[in-house]
């Protein structure tokens, strides 16, 4: 599949175009995760959560993960925007303006954000400078399913039980009495 | 110790020290024993989803469910005594090796030696080939020193599955059957079905009716589920299950705060030892179990094998004792059982009486070697279980004394005979302890669905208020109120006076009395339990006495159903207030089986060394029941039973019963038929007139100040201070500090304003200072309320931190 | 390619997400602004899962992806709870902590 274009014995044109296209990505990425954030209509900042989840998506591909990738489409742009665009519907809210917030709020707001931006990326530029990932193949599913169902059974466990308690938590929480 | 063991076990003398007393090869019903407690499971969800739709709302299947559940239980009892006595198949390695089990020819046994040795790879019980051992089984004759081993090994069953395994470690689910929990299926099987089949009666027409019924299922389930467990974590399930129900059936009338708070407290007095429970099966697993198993075979075989440190044993012994003390009721902890008494008198019988309350004794006399171990049992005179158990066994003797409600003195005498148990345990006397865990089962039974049964017919629990002369009304409850009041107190013949007498025994010691031989020499154990016996006789005649004797009281006053009374509005006013009558079938059939069982069921240990006995019913529960020689159980010496200690033990209980009869029934009535007066005490006694008596009788009813403790000086003692230090903090750091934090900041943005006003960066410094302004505002109103603000700072703090730290790297 | 343009997507996924959590009024947009957060936390799983060639990054970020389905569920729960009984899904409004 689209993992097979990681494969390491590429010449430099061909890694400057996977590159060039993970580049694209990226941006693309960073736009709709800002639309978002400052988009004033619900239903927009839905969709535009849809681009941002699709990026990611590609990104496990770039990473070799292709069960992660799918799984991220089918959870997330399958089942989570679906509940958002649901929960948009069920609380009436505005289709159009948010409320204006507040310069202050917003400058804090961002003033917090750029500081954590500035931290991590000196953090991560001083430990890892140009570490190189070589990615020759992609992850085989049948090692993600070995080790879930064997190393990491526990959690696993503990997730079904999480979610059976979300599940009857969020029963609980939003019935009319 | 290890020549102890070598003489209690001539048999695995020379076998591997990795062969356990364990097959995983026996009669269908010992390996399948997980089916009993999966019928009352699965009839907690039918009652669940179908209850309210069947006719008898949900009671039906609960009853099928523990009925069929109790012929199960029946039919292991009866392949575990053919078990016992002819198993000779294989046995399994230890399970902490992890190998599958070997062929038969592990089994040193001299006597089954006979012919077939190579097909015991599959068998059972064969049965050809056994009958020689078979006549063994039923004429006995026990063995010269009393240990009942007839040539058999102790071998129990073994059934393990993998749950699942994580890190290496496995998590094994599985079933482990002996003459313990045998005893224990019988036990809870057949007193959870009566306690069914009278609570159809006694809380019929309530309003959670098919909850309730749900609920005892449930309990029941998780009371099998903790006896048949084969590891220790999955004893800590079955554990906290039994308690999860206790708090749901405790607060049954919920919308009563006082049970509210009862089951409340209940649960979390229960917390603090389920902590030590916790710790306590950590550090065996980590100690005894190499960190690889759970398996509570191979833990109590490898500390019996000597291969555990003596300080962690002492480290889980005192761990899993706080997990006792609670579970269990023992003094300190104790409290939370006599409030338990909020919830429906068939509960308390069932839970808080005979089963769930000695899960702890059970689960000590599962863990055995880890407190023969740890305590330093054998050969001392006093350890901190034994002590405790002596304690609370004087201590609730005491307390029953100043009680009015009858369910509480019954609560209280719980707690005292379960300090029995602890205290036997303690001093060494494991069969004595176990068999007194199935007797009082039944007695305290008995008692308390008498209890039940008359205070159904006067709508309330007080003695004093509303009893009184119910002898007259209610002669069939008397007749078998009075057969449990006089086992339990412990008279010959009668179900206690075994039991309780065999715990007297092996406190050991004390020559005068010719009990000898037992582990320790526990003297002072000995003297409690004397005090024990005369106490019991005495409060259990002063409860019979005001519930049954004198003059009924109940008309005395107005009849208001406000008072104590916990089912009057649900049974509407089916009952015309006046006299009250007799209970009716389905309440009084179960105390007749009670009552027989309180007769007869001390039967089934007779001491060795009464003549009169034939010799093959010597000792029969010690045969069956303790593991005596099986690799997993330290060899227990037995205290050498004598008429002299049976005697002078049944003295002192008279002079007991002597003198709280001749305090009530003689003087007590005699004054009240004088006077023509309804009295429960006589105005002129000792606390009255003895400032002595009455500071003692006020400390009692007070219960010794232990909820004042608790609630006031330790919960208020921290919770006030806490709060305080909290509050302080609040007002005076935190605040002070973003104050400050706020005023610098706005001052350094102004000074920066003000003097690089004019300068060449001007808008950088200008948005800078704008900036620190708006956040000093930001930090000024701090405590807005509002999530985000928190958040914010939360992640500025983050990254300030996290800022701070890879400067300090780089440096 | 190099870790780190993994890692610094991530990172500025993170901060926005930090930025929308912060600074949106309306309960729905604060949800998704934490699901950014938490993709931004799943490229970083997944990166390093195959910089150390180990399954359990890949293992973690499908856990993560459970785990943020159940905390949607209860978020869009509360939210839903919140607008039943004040009509507004307004988080500026919600200050019953304040001290």
């Amino acid at each position: 599949m689209i993992g097979s274009i990681l494969a390491a014995e590429f010449t430099d044109t061909e890694k400057w175009v996977v590159n060039s296209f993970w580049g694209v990505i990226a941006a693309v990425m960073i736009v709709a995760a800002l639309r978002v954030v400052t988009t004033k209509n619900v239903v927009h900042a839905a969709l535009w959560l849809v681009v941002v989840l699709a990026g990611v998506a590609i990104q496990f591909i770039f990473l070799g993960s292709e069960f992660v990738a799918v799984t991220q489409i089918l959870v997330y742009i399958g089942a989570v925007v679906v509940l958002f665009l649901f929960g948009v519907m069920l609380t009436r809210a505005s289709m159009g303006d948010d409320e204006s917030v507040g310069e202050e709020k917003r400058t804090m707001a961002a003033l917090v954000g750029v500081m954590l931006a500035v931290v991590m990326a000196v953090a991560l530029v001083d430990t890892y400078g140009d570490d190189q990932l070589i990615i020759d193949e992609p992850q085989r599913v049948d090692e993600v399913s070995d080790a879930i169902f064997s190393q990491y059974i526990v959690p696993f466990e503990a997730v079904s039980v999480l979610l059976l308690a979300a599940l009857i938590g969020a029963i609980v929480v939003a019935r009319k009495d | 110790m290890n020549a102890l063991l070598a003489a209690a076990l001539p048999l695995a003398a020379e076998a591997p020290t990795s062969v356990s007393s364990v097959t995983r090869d026996a009669n269908w019903f010992l390996e399948n024993v997980w089916i009993i407690p999966l019928l009352p499971a699965l009839s907690f969800l039918a009652i669940l989803f179908f209850g309210k739709r069947m006719p008898k709302k949900g009671a039906e299947i609960g009853i099928a469910a523990v009925g069929l559940a109790f012929v199960l239980a029946i039919i292991t009892g009866f392949a575990w005594l053919d078990h016992r006595d002819n198993f000779d198949g294989p046995l399994a390695e230890s399970p902490a090796t992890g190998i599958e089990p070997a062929q038969g020819d592990k089994l040193e046994d001299p006597t089954a030696s006979h012919e077939g040795d190579d097909e015991h790879a599959i068998a059972v019980v064969s049965e050809d080939g056994t009958s020689s051992a078979d006549s063994v089984a039923l004429t006995a004759d026990p063995v010269d020193d009393g240990h009942g081993e007839e040539g058999h090994a102790y071998v129990a069953v073994q059934n393990s599955t993998q749950w699942f395994q994580s890190g290496g470690i496995e998590f094994s689910a599985g079933t482990l059957v002996d003459g313990l929990s045998v005893m224990m299926l019988f036990v809870v099987t057949i007193i959870s079905l009566l306690v069914h089949i009278y609570s159809t009666d006694y809380v019929g027409g309530d309003r959670r009716y098919t909850h309730y019924f749900a609920f005892l299922s449930l309990f029941t389930a998780s009371m099998l589920f903790f006896v048949v467990s084969d590891n220790v974590l999955q004893m800590i399930v079955g554990w906290e299950l039994v308690g999860v129900c206790s708090f749901a059936l405790i607060g049954h009338w919920w919308e009563e705060k006082p049970n509210s708070d009862a089951a409340l407290k209940a649960f979390l007095t229960n917390r603090v030892g389920d902590v030590g429970l916790l710790v306590g099966m950590i550090t065996l697993f980590f100690a005894a179990g190499g960190g690889k198993t759970f398996d509570t075979l191979s833990i109590t075989n490898t500390i019996n094998q000597g291969g555990v440190s003596h300080t962690a044993l002492v480290v889980a012994a005192a761990a899993l004792m706080a997990a006792v003390m609670s579970k269990s009721g023992q003094f300190l902890l104790h409290t939370w059982l006599p409030d338990a008494m909020a919830g429906p008198t068939p509960v308390s019988a069932l839970i808080h009486a005979a089963t769930m309350v000695v899960a702890g004794i059970y689960m000590v006399a599962r863990l055995y070697p880890v407190f023969w171990e740890g305590m330093q049992i054998p050969g001392s005179s006093i350890n901190l279980l034994a002590t405790v158990g002596a304690v609370t066994l004087v201590g609730a003797g005491l307390l029953a004394f100043v009680q009015t409600d009858i369910k509480k003195v019954l609560a209280y005498s719980t707690v005292s005979q379960l300090g029995y148990m602890a205290m036997a345990l303690g001093v060494g006397a494991w069969t004595a302890a176990v068999f007194h865990l199935f007797t009082h089962a039944f007695l305290k039974a008995n008692l308390f669905l008498g209890s039940g049964s008359v205070a159904h017919a006067v709508h309330s629990f007080d003695m004093k208020k509303d009893m009184g002369g119910m002898r007259k009304f209610m002669p069939q409850t008397y007749k078998t109120f009075i057969i449990g009041s006089v086992a339990l107190a412990g008279v010959f013949p009668f179900a206690g006076f075994w039991s309780k007498d065999e715990i007297l025994t092996g406190t050991g010691g004390w020559g005068i009395l010719g009990g000898t031989g037992g582990p320790g020499t526990y003297t002072f154990h000995l003297a409690m339990g004397m005090i024990g016996a005369a106490l019991t006789a005495a409060y259990m005649t002063r409860c019979v006495y005001l519930t049954f004797h004198g003059e009924y009281r109940g008309n005395d006053h107005a009849h208001d159903d406000a008072h104590a009374d916990d089912h009057a509005d649900d049974h509407a006013d089916d009952h015309a207030h006046g006299d009250p009558h007799e209970s009716g079938p389905r309440i009084l059939y179960p105390l007749y089986i009670l009552s027989g069982f309180s007769i007869v069921i001390g039967f089934v240990n007779f001491p060795p060394g009464i003549a009169l006995i034939p010799d093959g019913w010597h000792e029969r529960f010690l045969h069956f029941v303790e593991p005596a020689g099986a690799s997993y159980f330290p060899g227990v010496g037995h205290g050498t039973p004598s008429y002299s200690l049976a005697i002078i033990s049944s003295l002192v209980a008279f002079a007991g019963f002597g003198l709280a009869y001749r305090y009530y029934f003689v003087k007590v009535d005699n004054l009240a038929k004088s006077t023509g007066q309804h009295l429960t005490e006589l105005p002129n006694g000792l606390v009255t007139t003895r400032g002595w008596a009455r500071a003692g009788h006020k400390v009692l009813v007070e219960k010794y100040y232990l909820d004042h403790l608790y609630t006031g000086i330790i919960a208020g003692g921290t919770k006030g201070p806490i709060a305080k230090a909290a509050n302080w903090t609040n007002q005076h750091l935190i605040d002070e500090v973003v104050d400050t934090a706020g005023r610098t900041a706005v001052k350094t943005g102004q000074q920066v304003y003000a003097r690089i006003d004019q300068g060449v960066i001007e808008g950088v410094i200008n948005g800078s200072g704008r900036i620190s302004d708006a956040t000093g505002e930001e930090l000024r109103r701090i405590n807005s309320g509002k999530v985000q603000n928190y958040a914010a700072i939360l992640f500025a703090g983050a990254a300030l931190l996290a800022g701070a730290f890879i400067i300090l790297l780089a440096l | 390619m190099i870790l780190n343009q993994f890692l610094l997507l991530a990172a500025a996924l993170f901060c926005i997400g930090v930025y929308g959590v912060l600074v949106r009024k309306n309960g729905m947009l604060v949800l998704m602004s934490v699901e950014l957060i938490l993709n931004a936390v799943n490229i970083n799983l997944v990166a390093f899962g195959a910089l150390t060639d180990d399954v359990g990054g890949e293992v973690f970020a499908l856990f993560t992806i459970a785990v943020a389905a159940a905390e949607v569920g209860i978020g869009l729960a509360i939210v839903l709870l919140m607008y039943r009984n004040r009509r507004s899904i307004d988080l500026s409004e919600a200050d019953l902590m304040k001290g």
